[in-house]
């Protein structure tokens, strides 16, 4: 099992602008630069951002060792299937989104379940910047830093009963802006996508509602997301209206578009292969033409952190 | 004003008018004016342009067969290099750029890959036509050159499906592709049925049925 740090080849290295303008924020303009943005999000850095989320990782930013890719690639490239199936595209399209007012039902197997303002939500909740590794199934991989809080945090608020064994996220459906959606196209709307609970309890796995110091673009699944950063991209949710707590395994819209290419787990894995396409190297975009693409690492370079969580499990037939 | 070119003039309009997307391409790359994902889309506009030229190079024949035009053997072979050309360069930005020529990566990815597959069939199809497309070579081969030649018909639609291999799902722009080679495909077996005695004439008038010969009966 590779269990190494994670080395970075000089070809994905950030623009430096983005790299200071991040350090900036970072470094005390926390609070004015958050105010500028959306308000709700905002509202929520501005109380609650810990700089480099050094409280939380014992001094330390998780993920501070990875360079992040610029942000004109992370906030220009991104599957939106709701909307366009051209990731170019999702940028100028998701704009129409509304996502204000925004509420969260909380149901299922647990105590506290009902309908959350966004806003109470992340008051609650600090925020961290977690700089993770997402890779895409497709094979293109960035570094993106996040703004967001552990989900197990928000889940044992909660009180998940003793029977609540997986997690179900559900995609805000809003049919006048989505074309995708509103045609029926292709995948079976709206998205869902799950986890099994100790997966979701994962200090890894978190809820974002920023990236880049600021609250998440539309295109990037504001204003809150799902990010589990040793899966593939499609398992991290966006605009996330619906959280249950469920006995059964859930329903998620890949697995039930093409279940023999996309499994419920979608862990980062080099040696298990898509039936049609290698998933041994990644493509990592820099901006730059000249990248050349590197080995995938094993759970995406968090194998240390979550390999326990799947035991002796054959990971070729749980795919 | 003279508007009537030469055969020779045609042949030369055509090479220049098919190296035009190479060089709009070289523009791009060097303004930096691909998206975030360069790579993927210098392949895309590569391997558009090589299945593009494919089409064409198919469509001499049917379009000779129709107007008894027999002047236009030189752009099939044009057309058919120029496939061959922007398919090589396809394959080598996947070789040098997107995989740095690193072989340990390459080797992974083409075992596992079967989109891949699909794609180096058609490629070494059209490199073998592309190595016997002389008139020497055709002399040398005699009738088997007819015989290697057709496994043209092999290659396009097995780049079709590197195309749609390679997808997630939505098909809409390879099935363009796929319509218009099955449509060319399908002309040679309407051809061919034709040519059997029993059947008859088989393609109607107005497309040009009566221009073809049916065989003779023995």
């Amino acid at each position: 099992m590779r269990t190494s740090i994670p080395k970075i080849p000089a070809a994905e290295i950030t623009d430096e602008a983005v790299f200071a303008a991040r350090r900036a924020f970072l470094q005390g303009a926390a609070a004015t630069a958050a105010l500028n943005v959306m308000p709700i999000a905002a509202a929520a850095a501005a109380l609650n951002l810990v700089p480099g989320a050094a409280a939380a990782a014992g001094g330390k930013t998780i993920g501070g060792e990875l360079t992040p890719t610029p942000l004109r690639v992370v906030e220009n490239y991104t599957n939106y299937y709701e909307f366009t199936f051209n990731k170019e595209d999702a940028t100028r399209l998701a704009q129409r989104m509304v996502i204000e007012p925004w509420t969260v039902t909380i149901g299922g197997e647990a105590e506290k379940t009902g309908v959350f303002d966004l806003a109470d939500i992340l008051k609650n909740y600090p925020g961290q910047e977690r700089i993770y590794r997402f890779r895409c199934v497709e094979g293109w991989a960035m570094v993106v830093p996040w703004l967001g809080f552990p989900l197990a945090d928000l889940l044992k608020a909660v009180r998940p009963l003793s029977s609540a064994k997986y997690v179900r996220f559900v995609t805000a459906s809003q049919p006048d802006v989505m074309p995708k959606l509103a045609e029926n196209k292709m995948l079976h709307w709206p998205y869902e996508e799950g986890l099994r609970m100790d997966e979701a309890m994962h200090p890894l796995t978190i809820l974002a509602y920023g990236m880049y110091g600021k609250s998440l673009p539309k295109q990037n699944g504001a204003p809150l997301r799902l990010i589990v950063p040793w899966k593939y991209g499609f398992k991290s949710i966006k605009a996330i209206v619906k959280i249950e707590l469920t006995r059964e395994q859930p329903e998620t819209a890949w697995n039930r578009f093409a279940p023999h290419e996309y499994g419920f787990y979608a862990n980062v894995n080099p040696n298990v292969p898509h039936p049609r396409w290698s998933q041994s190297s990644e493509r990592v975009l820099s901006g730059g033409f000249f990248s050349p693409r590197r080995p995938t690492e094993l759970f995406n370079g968090y194998a240390e952190q979550v390999a326990s969580l799947y035991g002796s499990m054959n990971l070729r037939v749980n795919f | 004003m003279k508007l009537m070119l030469s055969a020779r003039q045609w042949w030369w309009l055509a090479l220049a008018a098919f190296c035009w997307p190479l060089l709009i391409l070289g523009v791009d790359i060097a303004n930096a004016n691909l998206g975030p994902d360069p790579v993927k889309a210098v392949h895309i506009r590569l391997g558009d342009w090589s299945l593009r030229l494919l089409c064409l190079t198919l469509t001499v024949t049917p379009l000779q067969t129709l107007t008894q035009w027999r002047g236009m053997a030189d752009f099939r072979q044009l057309f058919g290099l120029l496939t061959w050309f922007y398919a090589s360069l396809h394959v080598w930005v996947y070789l040098g750029v997107d995989q740095g020529w690193q072989w340990p990566l390459i080797a992974a990815d083409m075992a596992e890959s079967r989109y891949i597959w699909f794609g180096l069939l058609s490629y070494l199809i059209l490199l073998l036509l592309a190595l016997t497309s002389s008139v020497f070579a055709m002399r040398l081969l005699g009738r088997n050159w007819k015989r290697l030649h057709r496994y043209i018909y092999l290659a396009a639609p097995v780049a079709v499906l590197h195309y749609i291999w390679q997808l997630k799902g939505n098909l809409a722009v390879p099935a363009v592709y796929g319509l218009i080679v099955g449509g060319l495909l399908l002309f040679r077996v309407a051809s061919w049925l034709q040519g059997r005695p029993k059947l008859g004439q088989f393609w109607p008038r107005w497309a040009g049925g009566r221009l073809i010969q049916p065989a003779k009966p023995r």
